[in-house]
């Protein structure tokens, strides 16, 4: 096992594993989230009940988290190693558009913007659900979390922060779903049908997200 | 056809080495594109100058040994073709042509446009073999019956020529797809599976310490292969390794 540990394909195993985690997570997310848009008060049951079981709140969130650090940090420690791959002198004329995909060969500035995205989602939402329940220690509330979201979209610049992160997320997805499956040995006669899977996958569910945004920015609660 | 060239020129791997411009005219188009640099080093040797160094053997597409970044790309603009097969049909009058050795930690620049890939052999001393003695004596290779699809996906993997475009064309110089042909060959044959696990495990090691990059399957070195190695052999050598080490 020590000699999985060290090696370069376990790295490879951890990016696929960890990226399969976190695809698994969105198509949570975006159930619960569409549920804001057909119906607020099934969004708010499924909101609470997120925000208050302990086995969402005390197992599933900190492996969540584990997942999304374990993610970029190897994302990290590969493009070092893999720029330190080419040696000290670079070439004068490289066509990488020639043989790879834009997205293939931009993983990493995808996941930046992904990630970057990920810190504005954790202050608008997750750090404002800890003040709320743990410094404020404040009243549950199983009927405000609709209104809440609603509220959020409500500045156009965070609407369009958020569309332009889902654009990237669909890029990111475009190349690392389907490639998961590849860095886990799986390439045979399947590999076709994951490959539209995973690209459909890639376009409908930052689609639907950014459906999300918008919607609730041209229909803001009047009161 | 009058061409103008840029050539990395390198004294030896110690030294700095940089682009260097030459012009050169009547390059007949039925030229191949080593007979070009010959035609190069003639004028270059008649003027006293070093001629530029670089690697050819066979000269036929099978050695692998011709190894030149070509406008960006290994073995230039055509697709499953080493240099040696490249004609200089592929370009017009007038055309500028950037030549430049393989890129990469694990094959340091020796001289001009030589690389040292040693390493390569280093990867295939780690496992690349089979102990089994086939000679007929006591046990005959052919009496042992191998599925068809088998036989050609391993005389698929085989016909891997060594010649490093994976590495040169992948933005992380991965050796995966010279390394996971290697395993494969021999992963897909009964022959191969005594030594099927220590293989994969050896392989990827020396692949490692050689310093070659991960491999991000951006597809690449498929895409550049002269013999058209497939990333199915990526996929495989991922499976034979995990099994391997969990097994122990």
């Amino acid at each position: 096992m020590s000699g999985l540990i060290k090696s370069s394909l376990a790295r490879k195993y951890v990016m696929a594993l960890s990226g399969l985690f976190l695809v698994i997570f969105l198509v949570l997310h975006v159930t619960i989230n569409l549920a804001s848009v057909i119906s607020p008060d099934f969004f708010n049951e499924a909101s609470h009940f997120m925000g208050y079981n302990p086995l969402v709140q005390f197992i599933m969130q900190p492996v969540l988290i584990a997942g999304v650090i374990v993610h970029f940090v190897m994302g990290f420690v590969l493009e070092t190693q893999n720029k330190k791959a080419r040696g000290s002198v670079g070439y004068t004329s490289y066509k990488g558009s020639a043989n790879a995909s834009w997205v293939s060969r931009n993983m990493i500035y995808s996941g930046l913007v992904v990630l970057a995205f990920l810190g504005l989602h954790f202050y608008d939402f997750w750090i404002h659900e800890m003040t709320y329940k743990y410094v404020e220690f404040n009243d549950q509330d199983p009927t405000r979390y609709y209104a809440e979201t609603v509220e959020k979209f409500a500045p156009f610049w965070r609407t369009i922060l958020y569309v332009i992160s889902f654009v990237l997320l669909s890029l990111h997805l475009w190349h690392g779903f389907a490639s998961s499956f590849q860095s886990m040995g799986v390439n045979n006669k399947y590999t076709p049908g994951i490959k539209k899977f995973a690209k459909a996958f890639a376009v409908v569910v930052p689609l639907a997200f950014a459906f999300i945004a918008l919607y609730h920015h041209l229909n803001p609660i009047t009161h | 056809m009058k061409i103008y060239l840029k050539i990395w020129r390198q004294k030896n791997a110690n030294s700095k080495g940089n682009m260097v411009d030459y012009t050169l005219e009547g390059v007949e188009e039925d030229m191949s594109f080593l007979e070009m640099l010959d035609v190069l080093n003639e004028e270059l040797i008649s003027k006293g100058e070093e001629p530029v160094e670089f690697d050819h053997d066979c000269r036929e597409g099978i050695c692998g040994t011709c190894s030149l970044m070509i406008n960006g790309r290994p073995h230039g603009p055509e697709s499953r073709i080493t240099v040696c097969q490249l004609h200089m049909r592929s370009f017009n009058d007038g055309d500028t042509i950037v030549i430049e050795p393989w890129r990469a930690k694990a094959f340091p620049v020796i001289k001009d446009l030589i690389v040292d890939r040693t390493a390569f052999d280093r990867i295939q001393q780690a496992g690349g073999y089979i102990s089994v003695n086939t000679s007929g004596r006591p046990v005959d290779a052919n009496a042992i019956p191998i599925e068809k699809e088998m036989a050609d996906n391993s005389f698929a993997a085989a016909t891997c020529i060594g010649c490093g475009a994976c590495v040169a064309a992948c933005k992380n110089a991965s050796a995966m797809l010279f390394t996971a042909a290697k395993v494969s060959q021999f992963a897909l044959l009964p022959q191969g599976q005594v030594e099927a696990a220590d293989r994969v495990q050896n392989m990827v090691h020396q692949m490692d310490l050689e310093g070659f990059g991960n491999c991000t399957n951006t597809g690449a070195c498929e895409v550049e292969c002269p013999k058209g190695i497939s990333l199915e052999n990526i996929a495989r050598m991922n499976r034979e390794f995990l099994s391997a080490t969990v097994k122990g």
